[in-house]
């Protein structure tokens, strides 16, 4: 298993999430992932860095260019479901936690 | 307090529990009445359920649809086993991304703990398959505009 937290911190974030789209249609490099995001190329470098911590993509050198590619095994792990199951739950936790908290109206329909 | 603790059961289960700083009746409550589930069961921020339907009594249906408001969408159907208040649910559910995934067997308990609650919910992993469908909807759900992008430069 991966770690949990790199993978769930690397998922947070809609950048990267639409990376990891984007490489599902194929390889690609930092310029061309760049192109659909109005980011510079050191921003999506550093996203990048973080997908390929957390075990989800891999980069190889070809001349002056590192394209990278989504990692099966990080992919296939389970993590990545567990982590998005999670940041659902959690949401929906902190909400419900909210609806708990407020007063008792079940019997009152008459509230101002 | 309410820290979320999520774990694998062997290979084919997912344990999650949860502390609530209310009685066991009032988190019972909240998954079984639709005006109440419809509050807080959303998913990504953005999102609402305009369709609940919670039939709280053995073989009770069961239907939850949620929307983002801006088209998109999906719903999860399901019948309850088994209801005993105000501690134990179980239930049977299925997404439908559209395509329904295998059916999910879910056992929630609700035990005092302390001043509070201590939910346990018990459910079946999805295969290799449904997980990936999942994992597509839920990335579509929290990055449209940037998917949208996307599709427009690929010309998919």
């Amino acid at each position: 298993m991966f770690n949990l937290d790199a993978t769930f911190a690397a998922l947070s974030d809609p950048t990267r999430r639409a990376i990891l789209s984007r490489l599902a249609r194929g390889e690609a490099t930092v310029l061309q992932l760049a192109q659909p995001f109005a980011m510079t190329q050191p921003a999506i470098s550093r996203h990048l860095k973080v997908l390929e911590g957390a075990g989800l993509i891999t980069r190889r050198a070809e001349g002056t260019t590192r394209p990278c590619r989504l990692s099966p095994a990080g992919l296939d792990a389970i993590d990545q479901w567990l982590a998005q199951l999670r940041t659902t739950l959690e949401k929906n936790y902190a909400r419900l936690d909210q609806l708990l908290a407020e007063p008792p109206r079940r019997t009152r329909k008459d509230r101002s | 307090m309410s820290s979320l603790s999520l774990k694998t059961e062997g290979d084919r289960h997912v344990v999650v529990t949860r502390r609530f700083a209310a009685s066991p009746e009032a988190v019972y409550r909240a998954h079984i009445e639709p005006a109440l589930i419809q509050r807080w069961m959303l998913g990504p921020d953005g999102w609402t359920m305009p369709v609940c339907i919670c039939e709280a009594r053995p073989g009770g249906r069961i239907r939850y649809e949620w929307s983002d408001g801006q088209g998109h969408g999906f719903h999860l159907t399901g019948e309850f086993v088994e209801l005993q208040p105000f501690s134990r649910i179980v239930h049977v559910e299925r997404m439908h991304l559209p395509e329904p995934t295998p059916d999910n067997r879910i056992e929630t308990r609700f035990e005092p703990d302390g001043e509070g609650t201590l939910m346990t919910m018990r459910m079946t992993l999805p295969d290799a398959q449904t997980r990936a469908a999942m994992l597509a909807t839920g990335m579509e759900g929290g990055m449209e505009d940037s998917y949208v992008r996307l599709e427009t430069i690929i010309g998919a």
